[in-house]
């Protein structure tokens, strides 16, 4: 790890005031756990690191008039025992679980989870963020992509680390984010965006904004649920993961939302599935329906076709799991 | 560590990169960082809260007494304790914050030490594997694992006993092989003891309900 300066900021405009104007020269510190070990294999080498755990405008879980508030450096461990949460948001509750290592979870952030590094092997390696070799080649697919995504868009061929980003999108949630010029209200799926050059960042912050909060509206009558498929039941990263949101008239779906997570560089949002949804009852037969429909464009690499079908399979277990959740 | 980690380790301590050189050379390229561009009232306000990247000194709670020490900035938790304050019952195996070797309490919660920042826990309750044992006794966690045959090489036995510890403490009323193997899901061990661990968390669970460790 190269030395750096430690800055322990105690308001929001001083620790938007302590990062730098271009990308590399500071870096934000919640809970670390992706931080540590970028700047351990020299993939991050900030001069300065600002601590954002102490400000207090980015703590705690509120309710608010619309719904809840979740300050940006609530842990996943507080996420998953909050009730306020458990009560309506099941799916941000399934995959903050998904997440298996109780350290992990003491330790990560929900600021942090949206925006993390992506997990390529070759941008961990030093290739970069769409990991590209000296010539410009693109790695991943001459290269070893059993994890890679199966919607690729450009050149970005990794996918979206993210938990919670597919729930939140799902939800219909916001971030808040904070720079020199004050604050903005995004969807998260505005967050996520598809980095262009072999520098480029996964999320739409600019070097010296903030993530401050997540506001989620009510989830009141809407069944939501998160299915993760993963290797093994403990810590691993999913190999795809579906987020349901339905908003119910009776017993039929009036609308659906299905996000896609861990397939692509950004959370991917299944709007032929959603609309297949739309006026019907969900059996199990049209579960599986919309996971056929979910993976319809998937264009995966030579080593990840089999995420083509869990993909399916997350979607049509996200959906039933959704149908059982309280409304 | 790797050669090619202490090299490049070695590289930037020779490079004698200091934070005075540092907010010099920012405010001449005219302010790259943002506290070079602040008034100089607010630059000196904010100097109080900036630290390194030399070694400054920090104090950090470790099994109830406070130990100061003085460390660079980006020394985690795990390497101060094992390289400077001879506490190295908690190992330094994937020092990625994966396989759980490195495990500590910190305010009661189980976390990584390899991917904490010393500096970052100061005022913290931290405990480590050295100090879960009372009045000369083993934890009752430690003496399962002993009972269970839980540990093969022994690498990661510091860590699983601290997760089980943390876990067990939050979770007294542990009954199931299934739950354990949830609050564990955080540790590796390479030997594959997992059958003598899951047992005996289960028997710790049983021992610490007992009052054994009230």
């Amino acid at each position: 790890m190269q030395a750096f300066e430690y800055a322990n900021p105690a308001t929001l405009q001083e620790a938007v005031a302590m990062l730098g104007s271009s990308w590399g020269e500071a870096d934000i510190l919640a809970g670390g756990t992706d931080l540590i070990s970028l700047m351990k294999d020299y993939i991050h080498t900030p001069k300065r690191v600002v601590n954002i755990k102490g400000l207090k405008e980015l703590q705690g879980i509120t309710k608010t008039a619309t719904g809840l508030r979740i300050g940006a450096v609530v842990t996943f461990d507080e996420v998953a025992e909050s009730p306020l949460i458990r009560s309506e948001y099941p799916s941000i509750v399934q995959a903050v679980l998904g997440v298996a290592s109780p350290q992990i979870r003491n330790m990560g952030t929900v600021g942090g989870d949206l925006c993390q590094r992506n997990r390529c092997w070759y941008f961990r390696q030093g290739f970069g963020t769409l990991g590209k070799d000296k010539d410009g080649t693109s790695l991943p697919p001459i290269g070893e992509n059993r994890y890679h995504a199966i919607f690729p868009k450009g050149d970005a061929y990794f996918v979206s680390a993210s938990s919670l980003g597919p729930p939140l999108i799902a939800l219909g949630a916001k971030v808040k984010i904070a720079g020199p010029s004050g604050s903005r209200e995004i969807p998260v799926e505005e967050l996520f965006v598809v980095p262009t050059s072999n520098k480029g960042r996964e999320v739409s912050l600019a070097p010296n904004e903030i993530l401050t909060e997540i506001l989620i509206p009510s989830a009141r009558g809407v069944r939501n649920a998160t299915y993760e498929v993963r290797h093994k039941q403990a810590l691993d990263w999913p190999l795809a993961t579906a987020s349901v949101a339905l908003r119910m008239k009776g017993s039929t779906v009036a609308s659906a939302k299905i996000v896609l997570g861990h397939v692509g560089p950004t959370p991917v949002i299944a709007t032929e599935a959603e609309a297949l949804l739309a006026g019907k009852a969900l059996t199990p037969d049209l579960a599986a329906e919309a996971g056929k429909v979910a993976v319809n464009g998937a264009k995966p690499l030579s080593g990840n076709e089999y995420k083509v079908q869990l993909t399916r399979v997350a979607v049509k277990r996200a959906l039933m799991e959704a149908m059982k959740a309280r409304a | 560590m790797s050669k090619h980690h202490d090299e490049r380790e070695e590289k930037a301590l020779r490079s004698g990169f200091s934070r005075r050189g540092f907010l010099k050379g920012v405010s001449v390229t005219s302010g790259a960082l943002g506290s070079a561009i602040l008034e100089e009232d607010a630059q000196a306000q904010t100097a109080g809260r900036l630290f390194g990247p030399s070694a400054v000194p920090i104090t950090l709670n470790i099994n109830g007494a406070d130990q100061k020490l003085t460390v660079e900035p980006r020394v985690t938790l795990l390497d101060a304790c094992r390289n400077h304050l001879d506490l190295t019952g908690a190992k330094r195996v994937c020092d990625r914050g994966t396989c759980g070797a490195c495990t500590m309490i910190v305010n009661g919660k189980v976390v990584y030490s390899c991917t904490v920042l010393a500096i970052d826990v100061q005022g913290k309750k931290i405990q480590t594997i050295e100090g879960i044992s009372q009045a000369g006794k083993p934890h009752p966690v430690s003496v399962a694992f002993v009972n269970n045959d839980a540990q093969q090489c022994g690498y990661c036995t510091p860590g699983f006993v601290m997760a089980a510890k943390g876990f067990l403490d939050r979770n007294p009323n542990v009954t199931t092989l299934e739950q354990v193997e949830k609050g564990l899901g955080g540790n590796l061990c390479r030997c594959g003891t997992y059958v003598g661990v899951r047992k005996a968390v289960l028997e710790a669970a049983k021992a610490m309900k007992g009052g054994r460790n009230a």
